[in-house]
């Protein structure tokens, strides 16, 4: 589990290179670092649910990214605010 | 051709037949669905953003648990994803988009509006979101507030508490209420006073 205020990096995988997926991680993420605001709960995994494979219950965290920084552009203190699944999280 | 007829109303009745024959999902549990979504609209939103401007202990309620304080206004959630609620203030203002597709906190708000799907807004939003709500909406945040964009990604789904304006003070609920628009609550507009 991770602690709000925890630096996490999202997975810079694309699983979408290696056969049919449904994920709920958006490209403009992947590998870019965030900061845990909290978790939201428990949920069935979607990325199992999408294909009726048995789904474990997974954390969902909302995570806070600077949104200059991750497009290199906008205003500064801008944020973005997404939830993302823990094992797409891995710690700094 | 029968229009009347089609592939599709067949296909939709033997799924009804299925799901009644399996006990997952009766004709009657169907038909309490449909009505609940048809009388999801903004002014349900509104009803919970005009409390929580009156009534500090609801607006707490609200923040906290989003489902819970609908349900307490007679909103059904059940069987609906949990409702967060993101309170704008006089230092931050948020936006909510479904950049992956098209979730929306219809329980509260109804469907979306057709702009809300469309790829240009998703794309934008996280982008470009002060350009896109001066652009399209004429919303020009205040000097010093900050903007958050919410995307609504997985399992959650996200309304905003826009601010009180001001020129409302001593209204009741029902008015300020009426002035609570469907953009105020996806944050692409601001409520006025009139």
């Amino acid at each position: 589990m991770f602690a709000p205020g925890t630096a996490v990096r999202v997975k810079d995988d694309w699983p979408e290179t290696r056969g049919p997926v449904h994920i709920r991680t958006p490209h403009y993420l992947r590998g870019m670092q965030g900061t845990v605001v909290r978790h939201l709960g428990s949920f069935r995994n979607p990325e199992d649910l999408a294909f009726a494979r048995p789904a474990p219950l997974r954390a969902l965290y909302h995570v806070r990214f600077d949104q200059p920084s991750v497009w290199h552009e906008g205003r500064a203190g801008d944020e973005l605010q997404v939830e993302i699944y823990e094992h797409w999280l891995e710690p700094l | 051709m029968n229009i009347v007829e089609t592939d599709g109303e067949r296909l939709l009745l033997a799924l009804r037949g299925v799901l009644a024959a399996k006990g997952i999902a009766s004709a009657a549990e169907i038909a309490e669905r449909i009505a609940i979504t048809d009388s999801a609209s903004p002014g349900q939103g509104a009803r919970m953003v005009a409390k929580a401007w009156t009534d500090p202990a609801y607006r707490t309620r609200l923040l906290e648990d989003g489902s819970k304080a609908a349900e307490e206004l007679g909103i059904p959630m059940r069987g609906m994803p949990p409702l967060g609620v993101l309170e704008n203030t006089a230092e931050l203002h948020n936006l909510v988009v479904c950049t992956l597709c098209s979730c929306y906190p219809r329980a509260v708000l109804g469907y979306p509006p057709f702009w809300y799907k469309s790829a240009a807004y998703r794309a934008r939003a996280v982008r470009d979101p002060r350009g896109l709500l001066a652009e399209e909406w004429g919303t020009v945040l205040p000097e010093g507030v900050r903007l958050r964009v919410v995307d609504s990604t997985a399992d959650y789904r996200w309304m905003v508490l826009p601010q009180r304006p001001a020129g409302t003070e001593g209204w009741d609920e029902a008015r300020l209420a009426s002035i609570v628009r469907e953009g105020d609550m996806i944050g692409v507009t601001i409520p006025k006073a009139g």
